[in-house]
């Protein structure tokens, strides 16, 4: 983050601004098509962050992070289906479940490491999925509508579609923030120890673990709000959300966006969503353009986008010798 | 002598038939620097392994500063003082210099559990990391990315590191492995300084080196101690002029 008029810092701002001022320009007559797609990208880059936190700064390869969007997800959705709307219960709830999912989780998966670690972290996400594709009560397979949106204090109404994009800007905002302040506390030099040599941080004394455990319910928590925005943003919540393809996306996105970057989630979530949108726009097969695209990336842009951008530099002066960035 | 610092007692460990320690004692007494030689597979990495905990042994006792550690995990027995530098150089490669050393104090600072304030920020850990590194040399050097230093300079974070802790006793595994013999001097005149203030265990193959800095040595073939001593005694024994100090001449090889 050093080097305030750098290519990469100007590039994170305008995405900001662009963000923030989205509404306005739908308002002004813009396709209000853009508010949809951007609320949806918004709350996924928000998942993104979180499995940024474990995958990025903590190289915890978890393949099942999207479960999270369906715990959450789900306890809206099967709260409101029993009646209660109020977002005050809703979303502590979708937190705690996803917490505590988390803690079961990651208490065992992280015993294993490697391949193990993936598949383990897959198979829950799929025990998931079909358990949610098993509860007929709230639809089964072919989910569950969402008739009100999560309610809240009067003047605050999510069902208004400029005021519930704020509040999941904000919520993504706050959580890039609060990102930004765990990596660089104690604990997260801790996560980052352990992703890097975690044998040596127990050689020095750190029972990584337990470290790690937390951080796993961390990032679990924050992807069940994530969870819990999406269901309210497309009224309905079924088990696709928390396929494993799903987790996949959310991987390509912090790949794609740069893993340890406190901002490369969000680039990332931008670039494969709209992306998506624009190449499906043009062709049927739009996945054969993307695929070699996403290919390319991985292969010459080690830190994603964002590492690409910071590999630009600062503006006037030529990189000097090379410094790590916080 | 003092009060011995480090005890072992009877310690054996086997790998599928082959006899690693084979009850071996040891007392290193505080303050003084320890060299543990013998040639190559005669267990001293094993042995080290053992005492800095990633290697559990088949039976016997390690006793370290009155404690049994012998069953204890690597993170409690440096929480007691007990530090190891590794002898393949085990750094935290894409973080920075001062991040390392950081780490290796934070270690000693109680949980970290702490998730708000920046730590790099801290005075508490900044200071003696940066002390530490300054100790070693290289301080300038600290807020480059950690895979961009030269091997020598990785041995001297190593050594960094181990003393950022503030240990009591420091294990070191073949600090002079790989090093030229400019960078093999100043580490020797590094140790020496370090003497003073620690208990040293060291694991060394450059003779030239232990001879200068032990106090006692201990000499292992085959997982036994077949000689332990002062050096001129060690120099003077028979025994292990034939089982190692003579076969080693010219052989330099470590492993």
């Amino acid at each position: 983050m050093s080097g305030a008029l750098s290519i990469r810092n100007i590039v994170v701002a305008l995405l900001l601004a662009a963000l923030l001022l989205l509404p306005l320009y739908v308002k002004a007559g813009g396709n209000l098509f853009l508010l949809t797609l951007f609320n949806r990208i918004v709350i996924l880059a928000l998942a993104a962050v979180s499995l940024n936190l474990i995958l990025g700064y903590g190289g915890m390869m978890s393949f099942g992070h999207a479960v999270y969007l369906g715990i959450g997800g789900y306890a809206v959705g099967i709260l409101a289906h029993e009646g209660i709307y109020t977002g005050f219960v809703q979303w502590p709830v979708a937190l705690a479940a996803s917490a505590l999912f988390g803690l079961v989780i990651g208490a065992l998966s992280l015993r294993t490491r490697g391949v193990y670690f993936i598949m383990i972290t897959l198979a829950f996400a799929q025990m998931a999925y079909y358990i949610a594709a098993g509860l007929a009560r709230y639809g089964g397979d072919d989910g569950l509508t969402i008739y009100k949106r999560s309610q809240f204090f009067p003047p605050l109404n999510l069902s208004d579609k400029v005021q519930f994009y704020y509040v999941c800007l904000a919520l993504l905002f706050a959580s890039i923030y609060l990102v930004h302040r765990l990596v660089n506390s104690r604990f997260g030099l801790v996560i980052q120890g352990t992703r890097s040599n975690d044998t040596r941080m127990r050689a020095i004394g750190f029972p990584t673990y337990r470290y790690k455990l937390v951080c796993f319910v961390i990032a679990g928590t924050l992807c069940g709000l994530a969870g819990a925005l999406l269901a309210n943003n497309t009224d309905f919540v079924s088990p696709a959300v928390m396929y494993w393809t799903r987790s996949g996306d959310l991987i390509i996105m912090v790949v794609l966006g740069g893993m340890g970057s406190v901002t490369g989630p969000l680039i990332g979530a931008v670039a494969l969503l709209v992306l998506e949108e624009a190449l499906s726009g043009i062709t049927e097969y739009w996945q054969i353009i993307l695929g070699p695209l996403l290919l390319l990336v991985v292969l010459f842009a080690r830190g994603g986008i964002d590492g690409l951008l910071q590999q630009i530099g600062p503006l006037p002066k030529v990189a000097r010798t090379k410094k790590v960035g916080a | 002598m003092s009060e011995p610092l480090l005890q072992v007692e009877n310690l054996a460990k086997r790998f599928e038939g082959i006899v690693a320690t084979d009850h071996l004692a040891l007392t290193v007494a505080a303050g003084e620097l320890h060299a543990v030689i013998g040639p190559n597979g005669a267990g001293k990495t094993t042995l080290i392994g053992q005492l800095g905990g990633q290697v559990t042994p088949d039976s016997g006792h390690i006793y370290f500063a009155g404690n049994d550690i012998t069953s204890l995990p690597m993170y409690r027995r440096s929480r007691l003082g007990l530090a190891r530098s590794f002898q393949i150089t085990s750094l935290f490669y894409d973080l920075s210099v001062v991040d390392n050393v950081l780490l290796a104090v934070q270690a000693r600072a109680g949980h970290s559990f702490r998730f708000w304030r920046a730590a790099r920020r801290e005075q508490d850990l900044r200071e003696p990391a940066l002390a530490a590194l300054e100790r070693v040399g290289l301080a300038d050097r600290a807020d480059l990315r950690t895979s961009a230093l030269s091997h020598g300079e990785h041995r001297l974070m190593e050594l960094a590191m181990a003393l950022a802790g503030h240990p009591r006793m420091l294990l070191l595994d073949e600090p002079m492995a790989g090093l030229g013999p400019e960078e093999s001097a100043s580490m020797v005149e590094m140790l020496r300084a370090l003497k003073r203030e620690l208990t040293i265990l060291l694991v060394e193959h450059d003779m030239e080196a232990v001879f200068a800095l032990a106090d006692r040595i201990t000499v292992m073939v085959y997982g036994r101690v077949i000689a332990s001593g002062a050096p001129e005694e060690i120099r003077a024994n028979p025994e292990v002029r034939e089982a190692y100090l003579g076969e080693d001449d010219g052989e330099g090889a470590h492993g």
